[in-house]
């Protein structure tokens, strides 16, 4: 089995117009071809060369990850000695991934990288999740390279980048106890010695995934006696397994077993400052929780697509009253509207991959050149759209994997409530996808300016001018009037001028945001495909009563009826 | 000098997962309905030959194939992992052969390579399921062999030693330089493919591929030509190749097809239970 080559949807993602100008943006004339003999020669060449690497990426899916994800669930890590010892599935995915050499996707190739985009990049955490959601996070920290690569001088990336290519493991440490959310809390302390010209880390930080990795991201408190986010900067540390950095335990969690969330003591750790003091928290945590953020995107969709795999194939196998229970409405409705939200989100993921793709690589030509300023008018209008699209897509596309799992059990009945059925794996995986890289209420926080401001509005405009096969035009006058009723609900929360009600309504407008983007999205895929056809009709009444649902709610509520709900 | 290590792998059916149309009416298989794959145990050879190969350090590792033209695929599959290239010996006059034929032409194709140290291939190929491929290049080339082998322990001063996995355990064995070993589905499975060697080989064709390809290869960046040997590049006598080389004949085909299973009342007392043990260690279910 490949998880790849068995998913169509996942090749038409590749083949979207917008890889012609992503692609040429990444390789700038194709002149590293002359320089490593794996580099494209061309557009053509270069997707070519996408679709071979996620086929290895597919076929280690399937046959290595998927059927050690119930024997790492079981197992689970450990910690021996201050040191997490995986569990031994856990182990043999990463081994296979590292001799595969995937590990570096998408850093450049002079570092050991493949240059890819991040489009197959995003693709790949969506094809591994879909095998194991808990793996899939020891598999995305490579995340970190990333933000090594965008910001360390160049000793640093020389020191670190090849090491990733060749299969160290990362982790980003930033949370603490008294830091979760409010990363701007955080105590841990670096002190630079004039001496050896060294900073040193001392502290604590707690719920660390993959906390005992070798490549560790650090955010400290640099600046004596700050308090808050202006005294924060980032650090890159060595983990030299010498006891600098001990792990005190691993927290015993509902979901993503395998992937081990540390506490950790930080005892004179010697680290590396990333980028500029103080820009820690403000500018390299917010790239690289934007970065991880899509990660998450991609590990719930892939989530939906386990949860869909494993309902459809039991309501198939499964016979009651004499038939097999995929015939009953009750039933091949609910798989067809846990088809029609992995489609949707799905679509939404690979769109943000797109406009992260675009802007991130304008900003590494910012760095070899200075850009016109046609291409730095393209450059800045692709960052907003990436960051007015990345909550919408964390938000949805995680709450859909949590009701995509919730509904797969549900369709095995009594059955899926036991251990015996993967389904109830899937759902205690999901659980944390609404959760961590920031919560669907601090997505909300992330979306809301981007209401108030029109991006969504504008980008919808957008979409309402694309061509549309005719067949779709009756939902073409749908999606107008629902355009109208969000226009509408904005305009009365804007109105107000009161910004605890804009926050109080908030997930509203911006969910309605989302389900008409996805709509458009879903339409415009399936016109290139009529593959998405029955997704798209089936998410459009979906989501054109959720639309009416906030519409009405919001309608009828006065801003000083949100004292009623006060607790306080 | 580097070490030479030689490959024999197999194009074969996938008869592991077949459907409704894997057999034609006449009872032989159907080709077409079954996808083409590296045949499973040449993989766990190959797997040994490149462990071999990093340890080793100085050591090359080429993969020989028989076949028709799209077996330079199992060239390419085994480049993507780490091996250095191969030979893929095609044409008519092979057709045909069964495995003394075939252990004919791969053996001439060995002389034809030069300097072997170590010849290492899958224990069978799932088409056939004989076994004898390998022993009998070993007894053509007249090397030693070691078969069933499940790991390769040890190289060193011109001996091989080797851990095989027999019915009953497993025993370790030594032998002499150059020999021939066949390998066990039981060794540890080959490596994935590697993404970019996958890249820098995607073109690797052999010429006859090329030909039929409508690319221009002059223009055609990181190309690699995977030799191709026809009859005339090996040594031979023309009449131990493909067919008039093939003592084996099919006398008859028989589709067997599960009916009915036969159900069986036990008793719980212990000495029902003695016997369906027995019978079952009989009949091979268990033990």
């Amino acid at each position: 089995m490949n998880y790849y080559s068995n998913n169509p949807a996942l090749k038409f993602q590749l083949s979207h117009p917008l890889m012609q100008k992503i692609v040429t943006l990444r390789e700038q004339n194709f002149n590293e071809k002359d320089l490593f003999d794996f580099a494209p020669k061309d557009f053509e060449d270069a997707i070519d060369n996408y679709e071979r690497v996620m086929e290895i990426v597919g076929e280690i899916a399937a046959e290595i990850i998927a059927p050690n994800a119930e024997g790492v669930d079981k197992e689970g890590p450990q910690v021996i000695n201050n040191r997490v010892i995986y569990a031994r599935g856990t182990q043999e995915n990463h081994d296979a991934l590292t001799q595969a050499g995937l590990y570096g996707m998408s850093l450049p190739r002079a570092y050991g990288g493949l240059n890819f985009p991040l489009t197959p990049y995003v693709m790949s955490g969506e094809i591994v999740s879909r095998a194991d959601a808990g793996f899939a996070n020891i598999w995305g920290l490579q995340d970190c390279a990333e933000t090594i690569a965008e910001f360390a001088d160049e000793e640093t990336k020389k020191e670190f980048l090849p090491r990733v290519c060749e299969g160290a493991t990362c982790s980003m440490d930033l949370t603490e106890p008294d830091a979760g959310s409010d990363l701007q809390a955080v105590q841990l302390k670096a002190t630079y010695n004039e001496h050896d010209g060294v900073w040193y880390l001392n502290g604590v930080k707690r719920f660390i995934t993959n906390g005992d990795a070798q490549i560790k991201l650090v955010l400290a408190r640099s600046e004596e006696g700050s308090a808050d986010a202006r005294g924060l900067s980032y650090f890159v540390a060595d983990n030299n397994f010498d006891h600098t950095i001990k792990v005190r335990r691993i927290e015993n969690k509902l979901g993503i077993k395998g992937s081990p969330t540390c506490e950790l003591v930080f005892t004179n750790t010697p680290a590396r400052l990333v980028g500029s003091r103080r820009m820690g928290l403000i500018k390299y945590v917010m790239s690289l929780m934007n970065g991880a953020r899509l990660g998450v995107g991609a590990q719930s969709v892939g989530v939906s697509q386990a949860a869909y795999d494993e309902a459809l194939a039991y309501a198939r196998d499964r016979r009651q009253f004499g038939k097999a229970i995929i015939e009953f409405p009750a039933v091949y409705e609910m798989l067809s509207m846990i088809k029609a939200k992995l489609e949707a989100t799905r679509a939404l993921l690979y769109e943000t991959a797109r406009f992260v793709d675009i802007y991130k690589a304008y900003e590494a030509i910012e760095s070899t050149r200075k850009l016109t300023p046609e291409e730095r008018a393209d450059y800045k209008e692709y960052q907003k759209l990436a960051d007015a699209f990345t909550p919408i897509l964390k938000m949805f596309a995680s709450e859909y994997a949590n009701q995509n799992a919730y509904d797969s059990i549900q369709v095995h009945g009594g059955s899926g409530f036991m251990k015996d059925y993967a389904c109830e794996r899937i759902y205690r995986d999901a659980r944390i996808l609404t959760i961590y890289e920031g919560t669907s209420q601090l997505q909300t926080v992330a979306a809301i300016r981007h209401v108030t401001t029109g991006n969504y509005l504008k980008q919808i405009r957008y979409y309402q001018e694309q061509p549309i096969s005719p067949e779709f035009n009756s939902f073409k006058k749908r999606l107008d009037s629902m355009i109208t009723l969000y226009e509408n609900a904005v305009n009365r929360v804007v109105d107000s001028k009161n910004p605890e009600y804009i926050d109080f309504q908030a997930r509203r407008v911006v969910e309605m945001a989302g389900h008409i983007i996805m709509c458009y999205l879903l339409l415009i895929d399936a016109t290139r495909d009529s593959m998405f056809s029955k997704s798209a009709e089936i998410y459009l009444k979906f989501a054109e009563v959720e639309v009416r649902k906030h519409a009405t709610y919001i309608k009828h509520f006065e801003v000083d009826q949100i004292d009623k709900y006060r607790m306080v | 000098m580097s070490f030479n290590i030689v490959v024999l792998a197999k194009q074969v059916p996938d008869t592991r997962n077949v459907g409704k149309d894997a057999m034609k009416a006449d009872g032989t298989v159907n080709r077409a309905a079954l996808p083409a794959i590296y045949n499973p145990e040449d993989l766990n050879a190959l797997e040994q030959a490149l462990r071999l190969k990093s340890k080793i350090g100085d050591a090359t590792v080429q993969v020989l194939t028989m076949g028709p033209a799209r077996a330079a695929e199992i060239i390419r599959e085994s480049m993507y992992r780490g091996a250095d290239g191969g030979f893929l010996l095609s044409g008519r006059e092979f057709a045909g052969s069964d495995t003394l034929a075939t252990s004919y032409a791969l053996a001439a194709a060995i002389r034809r390579i030069g300097k072997v140290d170590l010849i290492i291939s899958g224990r069978q190929a799932i088409d056939g399921d004989t076994a004898q491929v390998g022993p009998q290049v070993a007894e053509k080339l007249g090397l030693p062999q070691i078969t069933y082998a499940e790991e390769i322990l040890d190289l060193s001063n011109g001996t091989i030693t080797v851990r095989r996995r027999l019915e009953r355990g497993v025993e370790v064995v030594k032998g002499p330089l150059p020999m021939v070993v066949t390998v066990n589905g039981s060794a540890a499975p080959c490596r994935p493919r590697h993404a970019k060697l996958t890249l820098k080989y995607k073109n690797a064709m052999s010429v006859s591929e090329q030909q039929a390809s409508s690319t221009d290869y002059t223009d055609t960046y990181h190309t690699f030509t995977i030799p191709e040997w026809g009859v005339a590049d090996i040594e031979h006598e023309a009449q131990w190749l493909g067919l008039s080389g093939s003592p084996t004949k099919v006398k008859q085909i028989e589709s067997v097809v599960f009916t009915a299973k036969e159900s069986k009342q036990l008793t719980a007392a212990d000495t029902d239970i003695e016997e369906l043990i027995k019978e079952l260690i009989a009949n091979h279910t268990i033990g």
